[in-house]
């Protein structure tokens, strides 16, 4: 990278600076709905960035993401209604029961490609969606409540917001250096020539297959430490969380912040849920004076203007919110 | 025996009315490659266009055409304004195009018809039970909707296969690049294969509603099953849309009615009645899994690509 | 999802702030189902939580109240995500509402964690009434189990020998059919959990309900679905030939799309809108007057709720920070409700008459009216297993 202060960068590091000085100003102003709402932010950006590991620098689509999430949360939540809360229990086996899902879908879905694709991890995700839905002893469909944040010995209190808030920052940005150091290496150049051309790759020498289950593998194992966090975070587990629309969000953020970057998944995560939590209420804000009450009204209905802005994006900004941001110099 | 009779019917019933769907996503998919998530939408807009009508006409016939009409304009004008630009691209780029079309509509819906959703009632001569069976009784309604169903099948079978344009859509689904060479219109093809699709899934909403009410976002959950039933059925095919379809309404239909019968003699009876639904809804997916792994490109493949 | 009458609330507890020096308002955060075919309900909480807050004057001991309305979507984990916001974010001094059982369950752990008074205008879970039970949860309503253990009684006194039992498979579901379970002496022949709240469609459990020929069918069905299963019911051509027996299936929000269908269908109520008090009248009148048609019992509950958080903040002047004071006022049930006769169990469940509601023809309407008292002072099943003694 020749220039360094482009205002690519730029933004993104004020990004990080912002999020990691962001309990303090919440501390000072009294706001805990702040902590609350970056808190849950962080949480799906690491679902969403590991999802970007395999769509958008692997070019698998996969509509099933969520169930990881799903996964890991699960985990979490049983061992704590069955008495089990220590941290250094759930949270490991959360990451490995996830990974052993994704190894599995993994390994029957890779044989296919494009739309297949897509629909089969859909159908895995609804199965395990279901499976949650019939575990009448965990709640079924009304859910499961955990009663107390996994326990680590006395070495972090998770039940304290700030303590929770920081253990998330710093898991999302080893996610993304994770992400970005595989994506450089060896084995990021075969996931990303696999995906231009599977064929050639082949060709070449490299068994594909092992690669991109690989990949598949890190990516739901990580999408499963998401899980994790976002059951303490909830204090409530429910099938939802896996619900094919969840996914449907994620791959909305991930396309939204920009594909195939490390950090656009991050910012689509921040763009997104900013834009759901303070949209409507900056539409009654600023219209009333000017509209009264028919902008009270207006600002109800502002997600008729984000599927448009979906459209749009894919027409026109195919890169995200990303790409739009200039980069400057030679790339 | 009779029950069993009665549940297999409601199984058909189930099944028929997700072909009318899966007919419209499948040749939307086969001949134009084009991965339409906003089909929930069209089938969501065909229930409350109807509804309205028919509250504003006073007559349920009424209002099941003026509906169906209104679907199919809709669905033409949003092919024209939105979906035509996605032709030929990524499949990726169709889904989150049309997710985009699904938030939309649901804001849409919103707003006009408010959130609460709306109410098809059905007139008299439709509202009772016959006995189409010795000892069957079976709801009036439901047995229309077998048979309109039905209709509408061969009705598209006597399109696809005897018509000029039925000939233009089995040609477009095999290659479209020769139809477009040997000098039609593929535009106007295009859009009129999407009204159709979209009529028919105002048809199977309007058809859904005095059961299951319009509602907000009553899309989401059937379109899942629809794109399970062109996935086995194989994309393009109407034939297999028809075959997986009615498959999959048994074994979802016959599966919620007996499989928690079958888990009580192990669970407890609130267990058995949670998991037993859950179960029939995996047994679909599992098989479109087991397709897909063995033969993806379904049951009666149309497109040789 | 935002509602409308957040924005308002927010907006002019915006533009009030600078003014309201003096008095703190009371904050009261109220959390229903505004979204979907059971937004019906929601409105009709709204509506009565509103027009008692007017019978005050908008006023408790003195201080102005607020009220944010929050919409759970009729989901558990959308009604946790709302609590939590109105106890961080808004900062409220009581929680009211909360229609689905689920999502009461789901939502309980953030306001008992924050010590936040939650006050349940319709969701009886039969955990809340035992071993989940909490010094700040109170409830207007009932406990889930009460009003079907009425129709129980009461089919027993009808000579029903068998019955067939039908109910949504969520937790008030599975406690209607347990309740009616534990007081009917004749047999249960067969029991149905049907997937909730996406299905509408009864075929298969009605078919059922057919084949093993009871006596009656019991049914529970709150809401959309209540009208979509007697629909049902008649066109399968049983109306008529089994009799059906319901709890929380006919009321208000319901009865002008189910009409005719549900004349000679009785139900359980611990509230019927003719009652003969004098709060009650003057509630059914001044609702009406303002809204053409009569509240439902999810309205009286709510109605009953704003007189309780009242009695409580009368008794502290306003100090909404003397919790202890205001848990002790609310125990005593100090104020009159809509329903008469009311008092509190250990467990913060209402001891509470219930009754027995059916429908009849006046002119072109269809109107609920009280047929008999089927229990009196009937108190909940579950108090043993709740701590506080």
């Amino acid at each position: 990278m020749t220039a360094f202060f482009t205002v690519r960068n730029v933004f993104v590091a004020v990004l990080v600076v912002f999020l990691l000085a962001l309990p303090v100003y919440t501390g000072l102003s009294g706001n805990s709905f702040l902590l609350t709402l970056f808190t849950r932010i962080i949480i799906l950006a690491i679902a969403a960035t590991s999802l970007n590991l395999i769509m958008g620098f692997g070019g698998m689509v996969s509509f099933g993401h969520a169930a990881y999430l799903g996964v890991g949360g699960y985990v979490v939540g049983i061992l704590a209604y069955e008495g089990v809360s220590s941290g250094f229990l759930q949270w490991p086996l959360a990451i490995a029961i996830s990974a052993l899902f994704a190894l599995i879908i993994g390994a029957l879905s890779l044989r296919t490609r494009g739309v297949y694709f897509i629909m089969i991890t859909l159908a895995f995700a609804q199965m395990i969606y279901y499976v949650g839905v019939s575990l009448n002893r965990y709640g079924a469909d009304d859910g499961l409540t955990i009663q107390r944040r996994s326990q680590f010995a006395g070495l972090l209190d998770l039940s304290n917001r700030v303590v929770f808030y920081y253990v998330c920052l710093v898991l999302l940005l080893g996610t993304i250096y994770l992400v970005w150091r595989l994506i450089n290496s060896r084995f990021g150049l075969v996931i990303r020539g696999a995906r231009s051309n599977d064929r050639r790759m082949r060709s070449i020498g490299f068994p594909t297959f092992r690669y991109r289950l690989a990949c598949f593998v890190i990516a739901g194992a990580m999408c499963g430490l998401a899980g994790a966090l976002l059951a303490n975070f909830t204090n409530f587990i429910s099938p939802a969380m896996m619900h094919w629309t969840r996914s449907g969000d994620l791959i909305v953020m991930v396309v939204l912040g920009g594909m195939g970057s490390v950090f656009g998944p991050a910012i689509g995560a921040v763009a997104l849920l900013v834009l759901e939590e303070t949209l409507p209420l900056m539409i009654a804000r600023l219209g009333y004076p000017l509209f009264g009450d028919l902008a009270v009204r207006a600002a109800e209905y502002w997600q008729i203007i984000l599927g448009p802005l979906l459209l749009a994006v894919v027409l026109f900004a195919r890169g995200g919110i990303y790409s739009l941001l200039p980069r400057g110099g030679r790339d | 025996m009779l029950l069993f009779i009665e549940q297999c019917l409601n199984g058909l019933q189930v099944g028929l009315l997700l072909f009318l769907l899966a007919a419209g996503l499948t040749l939307v998919f086969g001949i134009m490659d084009l991965v339409n998530l906003a089909h929930g939408s069209l089938y969501m807009l065909g229930a409350y266009f109807a509804a309205t009508f028919a509250a504003l006409t006073d007559s349920f016939l009424l209002g099941i055409l003026l509906g169906l009409g209104a679907t199919l304009v809709v669905g033409m004008a949003v092919e024209v304004v939105a979906l035509r630009r996605l032709y030929g691209r990524d499949h990726l780029d169709h889904v989150l195009g049309t997710f985009g079309l699904i938030l939309f509509f649901n804001e849409l819906v919103r707003m006009i018809w408010g959130p609460a959703g709306m109410n098809l009632t059905l007139p008299s001569w439709l509202n009772r039970s016959i006995e189409i069976l010795p000892g069957v009784p079976y709801s009036a309604y439901r047995f229309s909707i077998i048979v309109v169903a039905l209709v509408v099948a061969f009705l598209l079978y006597v399109l696809v296969m005897r018509t000029r344009i039925g000939m233009l859509i089995r040609a477009g689904a095999s290659n479209r690049e020769m139809v477009g060479a040997l000098g039609i219109n593929i535009r106007l093809l295009y859009t009129l294969v999407f009204g159709l699709g979209a009529a028919l899934a105002g048809l199977a909403g309007i058809m859904q509603a005095p059961i299951l009410t319009a509602q907000i976002g009553m899309g989401e959950n059937i379109l899942i099953l629809a794109f399970v039933v062109i996935i086995i059925g194989g994309i393009g095919s109407i034939r297999g849309a028809l075959v997986a379809s009615i498959f999959v309404g048994l074994v979802d239909t016959v599966g919620r009615a007996f499989l928690p019968d079958l888990l009580k003699l192990f669970l407890s009876p609130a267990a058995a009645s949670t998991a037993g639904p859950a179960l029939s809804s995996m047994l679909i997916y599992v098989l479109m899994a087991i397709v897909l792994v063995v033969r993806p490109e379904g049951l009666f493949p149309a497109a040789r690509r | 999802m935002r509602t409308k009458w957040l924005a308002i609330a927010a907006i002019s507890a915006l533009a009030a702030s600078p003014a309201m020096g003096q008095t703190k308002p009371i904050k009261i955060g109220f959390i229903s189902t505004f979204s979907g075919p059971t937004a019906v309900i929601g409105n009709d909480m709204r509506n009565s939580f509103d027009l008692a807050l007017d019978h005050l004057g908008r006023k408790m001991g003195g201080a102005p109240v607020e009220v944010i309305y929050e919409d759970d979507q009729q989901k558990p984990e959308v009604g946790v995500q709302k609590t939590q916001k109105l106890i961080e974010s808004d900062k409220v001094d009581f929680i009211v509402g909360y229609i689905w059982s689920n999502v009461l369950l789901a939502s309980l752990k953030p306001a008992v964690d924050s010590k936040t008074f939650l006050i349940t205008s319709n969701a009886g879970p039969s955990q809340l009434a035992g071993e989940l039970c909490s010094p700040y949860v109170f409830s207007t309503s009932w406990q889930n189990d009460q009003t079907p253990q009425a129709m129980g009684l009461h089919m027993n006194q009808k000579g029903v020998k068998t019955a067939f039992l039908i109910g949504p498979n969520y937790a008030a579901g599975k406690d209607m059919l347990a309740g009616v379970a534990s007081t009917f002496k004749g047999q249960v022949v067969g029991q149905e959990l049907t997937k909730w709240p996406d299905q509408l469609d009864f075929s298969a459990e009605l078919s059922k309900a057919r084949a093993a020929k009871p006596d009656a069918i019991f049914v529970f069905y709150p809401g959309a679905a209540g009208v979509q299963f007697l629909n049902q019911y008649a066109q399968m051509g049983l109306k008529g030939q089994i009799p059906l027996y319901t709890a929380f299936t006919i009321d208000e929000t319901t009865l002008p799309r189910q009409k005719e269908l549900a004349l000679g269908v009785p139900g359980a109520q611990e509230w019927v809108n003719d009652l003969p008090n004098e709060q009650n009248k003057k509630f059914v009148a001044d609702y009406k007057a303002k809204h053409k048609t009569g509240p439902s019992f999810y309205g009286a509950q709510s109605y009953d709720a704003v007189n309780l958080i009242n009695s409580a903040v009368v008794a502290v002047k306003g100090d909404t920070s003397k919790k202890e004071e205001m848990r002790k006022e609310m125990e005593k049930a100090n104020f009159k409700s809509v329903r008469g006769n009311f008092k509190y169990g250990p467990n913060h469940m209402p001891i509470q008459n219930f009754y027995l509601q059916d429908v009849v023809k006046q002119g072109d309407d269809f109107v609920l009216k009280t047929v008999a008292t089927i229990v009196e002072n009937s108190q909940d099943r579950f108090h043993d297993k709740c701590p506080m003694k």
